[in-house]
């Protein structure tokens, strides 16, 4: 706006107003970012209505008590593949958490960056995170199914199998969360007389330990997600049986889901659906657990 | 009291620094005779032509200084004059960075701090520091206390060592009815007072502090230095500050270091020029250097 000498008292202003262009495009830009949030939103309620009318009348305590059928899908249910997916939680998180959160303090306390072996490490683990599942699948068929291991295809297996699929997520989360805890603090433990690991067990992992937590539960929910490793190593999907432990055949939701799906009777199909709302109230309460302990127990340093 | 996990000691000792240490040793004699003169303070810290080494540069060239016991000693210097380097010597803590390399030696009470068998967490009990900024744990004040004690399997009454080193920190009266609460919650000095308490608590021999009061409103920094003058009845302080009041104030000598290029590499390099009494570093320094940053024209 130009300004000139004799106006200037008329239209003398401390600030220009934004011309009205620039508050088109403002809002269009806004608008566009709006309904780029919208699309993934649209998708994901869309498919829980839909699963959520073929399978919530058939979900109930029958479906979650009784044993998969080939023959009568209205007796059908998911007993045995609830059971192999919450122990396949358990024995994963028994294995990848010691082992991650071991390596995580091994790359953050101890190695040296300048050393090479510990820069190849360094890379291969962030290589690893980006590794197709189906590939793990194989790895597991070829080294823990059979091969130096040759557990056989039993729930064990399976467990390592998206063990070592989740592994780089959570030895990425837990360095991450390891090196949030602020050297000052390592300083003043250590400058107390207090040894390397008495400094990291008693100070690094406590103020790590939200964030591990954390990232632990969303590698985890990851995991039970997966299909194709488990087709790799054996999962059954109609298994009879009560799990009768780690080194038994075993199920698991994605493997009836995916069974579920291809039948050719749509009665089965709706099954699917049913087991789909079971998977994915775990994967919800697991979130919810991980969302809690972020909020309630991170440390603001 | 057992001992503990030992850490490796590497080899910190170098012989080639000994030609250029004799080249220079001209103009560093005269500093040790500050305290030889002195034969009624008992030396606690003989530091004998150290230098401080982060890769291939040099931080700090040939510091020879003797320390005495139950007195303040302040290190005074510009940003980057090495000060905190050289006291990060005193009790190992550059050990902690891998490319640090310490040479020459540190007599304490007549043993090497960098002889091969000294274990670094041993030096870390008896020799405590305060750093710049208060890094309190993120626990209760009581295991902000308690934690030092614990580690190094103390005995005794654990409320009774808490109380006394609350006590001695000149905290106690504040904190005594919420022990209990985050550390967290409490203001800036009373964090860095947690911090001295909580060096206490250990009954070391010396304290270090890097800059204690840098972060501190005038009103704590004068709390902590009533604290310091009554500490050093028991123990020996050596503190680095950029606050030459506060030097003038609490200290009984003074060290001050300097920056100069290093004739062989071009790297800038720390020196201590001057070291006395504190009185006579402030009125009657015997080097312009130390005169013209006592008096601000640099610095």
């Amino acid at each position: 706006m130009a300004v000139t000498a004799g106006h200037r008292e008329a239209t003398r202003r401390a600030v220009e107003p934004a011309s009205s262009s620039q508050r088109l495009k403002e809002s269009a830009f806004k608008a566009t970012m709006l309904l780029s949030t919208l699309v993934g939103l649209l998708f994901l309620t869309v498919l829980l209505v839909d699963v959520g009318r073929d399978g919530l009348p058939l979900v109930g305590a029958d479906f979650i008590t009784s044993f998969p059928s080939r023959i009568s899908p209205e007796t059908s249910g998911v007993r045995s593949a609830l059971q192999g997916t919450l122990l396949l939680i358990v024995v994963t998180a028994a294995f990848i958490v010691p082992v991650g959160i071991a390596t995580a303090i091994y790359l953050e306390e101890y190695a040296d960056t300048e050393r090479w072996w510990n820069r190849i490490i360094e890379l291969n683990i962030q290589n690893l995170a980006a590794v197709p599942s189906i590939v793990y699948g194989i790895l597991g068929l070829a080294w823990i199914v059979r091969g130096p291991l040759s557990l056989g295809r039993v729930l064990l297996a399976g467990a390592l199998t998206l063990g070592l699929l989740v592994l780089p997520v959570v030895i990425v989360v837990a360095r991450e969360a390891i090196r949030a805890v602020p050297s000052s603090i390592r300083d003043g433990s250590l400058a107390l007389g207090a040894t390397q690991w008495q400094t990291i067990w008693k100070q690094v992992l406590p103020g790590a330990l939200p964030g591990i937590a954390t990232g632990v539960i969303l590698a985890l929910s990851r995991a039970i997600g997966e299909t194709a490793p488990l087709i790799l190593v054996g999962a059954v999907a109609f298994y009879r049986f009560d799990s009768d432990g780690l080194l038994s055949s075993f199920s698991a939701l994605p493997i009836q889901i995916l069974e579920a799906v291809t039948d050719s009777d749509p009665a089965f199909r709706d099954l699917a659906a049913a087991a789909i709302i079971v998977l994915l109230v775990i994967l919800l309460l697991m979130n919810s657990v991980a969302i809690f302990l972020r909020n309630r127990y991170e440390q603001k340093w | 009291m057992s001992k503990r996990m030992t850490e490796p000691t590497p080899a910190r000792r170098s012989a080639s620094t000994n030609e250029s240490f004799a080249r220079e040793a001209a103009d560093v004699t005269t500093l040790s005779t500050a305290v030889a003169d002195r034969p009624d303070h008992e030396t606690i810290f003989d530091v004998e032509d150290v230098s401080v080494f982060y890769g291939d540069k040099r931080a700090v060239r040939n510091v020879r200084i003797r320390l005495a016991q139950n007195e303040i000693t302040a290190l005074i210097g510009p940003s980057g004059c090495g000060k905190s380097t050289f006291i990060r010597c005193l009790n190992r803590m550059n050990d902690l960075i891998p490319s640090a390399k310490v040479t020459g030696s540190i007599g304490y009470h007549g043993q090497d701090l960098y002889g091969s068998d000294v274990d670094p967490v041993q030096v870390r009990k008896r020799i405590g520091m305060v750093f710049q900024k208060p890094n309190p744990f993120p626990k209760s004040i009581y295991d902000n206390i308690a934690f030092g004690p614990r580690v190094l399997g103390l005995k005794g009454d654990m409320d009774e060592i808490v109380e006394s080193a609350l006590r001695r920190g000149a905290l106690w009266d504040e904190v005594k009815d919420r022990l209990k609460t985050n550390a967290f919650g409490m203001s800036g000095g009373q964090q860095q007072r947690l911090c001295i308490a909580r060096s206490l608590a250990t009954s070391p021999d010396v304290l270090l502090m890097d800059e204690p009061c840098s972060a501190l409103d005038p009103i704590s920094t004068g709390r902590i230095e009533d604290l310091m003058m009554e500490l050093k009845q028991d123990y020996s302080i050596v503190i680095v500050t950029h606050n030459m009041q506060q030097a003038a104030r609490v200290s009984d000598m003074t060290a001050f270091f300097t920056v100069e290029l290093d004739g062989d590499s071009g790297h800038r390099t720390g020196a201590v020029v001057e070291y006395d009494k504190t009185d006579k570093v402030f009125q009657n320094p015997s080097d312009k250097r130390t005169e013209d940053y006592v008096t601000g024209k640099v610095g």
